[in-house]
């Protein structure tokens, strides 16, 4: 059974082509301005890993921001019950969730079979975001692979008194004018994101083991602050930006074994 | 699944939580609120549920106008007319 999760996110895009619960390849590219051609273009590259050619895939599940506007999706299923059943492949003993993505931040209860319990987004307002910190990147002029592991260098607390981009954005250049170290800054804005996931967080139970999927979960810097802040180790998946499709690939899966079953009973 | 609809921002906290264990999707709350916020649904794991289509979850801060306005009872019209205690607002 080959099954794929597409997952159309506002900033990156990801395939997960799967058998019988297997990862077989996944890929992850920009998402440009239209999901149609973002959503082929991330399953090409996840099919190039593989000797097989879309018409080999029985069943397709889309989720994300643009989950609709996939032209070869059979279904599309809420990203919020995706990440959590990804997470909850990788990582089987998780029960918190907090998913930071290029737009929104979600926090996410599951139990032991992946199914929500409990979730909250915070979508009204992308400060904070994925997109937050590629546009402080750029402000500082710092690569934004690096910027993770240069606000680990930080040695003076700077406290931010806002994550609005519009704001942090003057706050960040008035203090890079004052000589203030990139490192530092960076290192400030992590914590006031932090607090910001923390309140979300609080909403519904941190349970242990917690992990952080998406994009963000990649920043070590910013993975420190949020388990400083929160006073947990996160669990980290191998690739913790494809848990949405991860798991919209299981739900594919799911979905497909069901009306096999269903064509065997009629 | 305590579903969470609405945002968080400078002048409060604005969600409507759906307990969609507790909710049979009778519907009540869909014909009660006089703003037109719920609506129901099939949710990912197959059950019909109450909750708050996408677009308006954004707006639920100026859509509805809260406990104290929206009813002069302790209860919203949408917690009143619910029989299984599945709807409470946050603020």
């Amino acid at each position: 059974m080959i099954v794929a999760g597409v997952d159309i996110g506002s900033r990156g895009s990801k395939t997960v082509i799967m058998q019988d619960g297997r990862m077989l390849s996944y890929s992850i590219c920009e998402t440009g301005p239209e999901s149609a051609k973002s959503a082929y273009l991330t399953m090409n590259e996840a099919l190039k890993g593989t000797v097989l050619s879309l018409t080999d895939i029985e069943y397709v599940v889309g989720t994300g921001y643009g989950r609709v506007l996939i032209p070869f999706a059979n279904e599309n299923i809420s990203e919020i019950s995706c990440h959590a059943k990804g997470a909850n492949w990788f990582l089987p003993s998780v029960r918190t969730i907090l998913d930071m993505g290029g737009q929104d931040c979600k926090a996410i209860n599951v139990d032991e079979k992946g199914r929500v319990t409990r979730f909250i987004m915070n979508d009204k307002c992308a400060g904070g975001t994925g997109r937050f910190l590629e546009v402080m990147a750029d402000v500082l002029q710092v690569p934004l692979q690096e910027i993770g592991p240069m606000a680990l260098q930080s040695r003076e607390n700077i406290p931010f008194n806002t994550i609005c981009a519009v704001f942090a954005k003057s706050e960040a250049l008035s203090l890079l004018k004052k000589g203030t170290h990139e490192s530092d800054i960076l290192a400030g804005l992590y914590s006031a994101i932090a607090t910001r996931c923390h309140n979300l967080l609080k909403r519904i139970s941190i349970d242990s083991e917690f992990t952080i999927t998406g994009g963000i979960a990649k920043n070590t810097g910013m993975v420190k602050t949020l388990e400083d802040k929160l006073g947990m180790k996160a669990l980290l998946a191998e690739d913790p930006q494809i848990a949405g499709a991860v798991g919209a690939a299981l739900f594919a899966a799911e979905r497909l074994a069901a009306k096999q079953k269903q064509g065997v009973a009629s | 699944m305590q579903a969470y609809y609405g945002y968080a921002d400078g002048s409060g906290d604005y969600f409507i939580v759906i307990d969609t264990d507790k909710c049979n999707s009778c519907g009540e709350c869909v014909s009660a609120c006089p703003s037109h916020l719920f609506a129901t649904a099939t949710d990912d794991y197959g059950k019909l549920v109450a909750l708050v289509p996408e677009g308006l979850t954004k707006k639920i801060g100026y859509l509805c106008p809260g406990l104290e306005r929206c009813s002069k009872q302790v209860k919203s019209p949408c917690q009143s007319v619910c029989r299984e205690q599945a709807i409470r607002l946050t603020w």
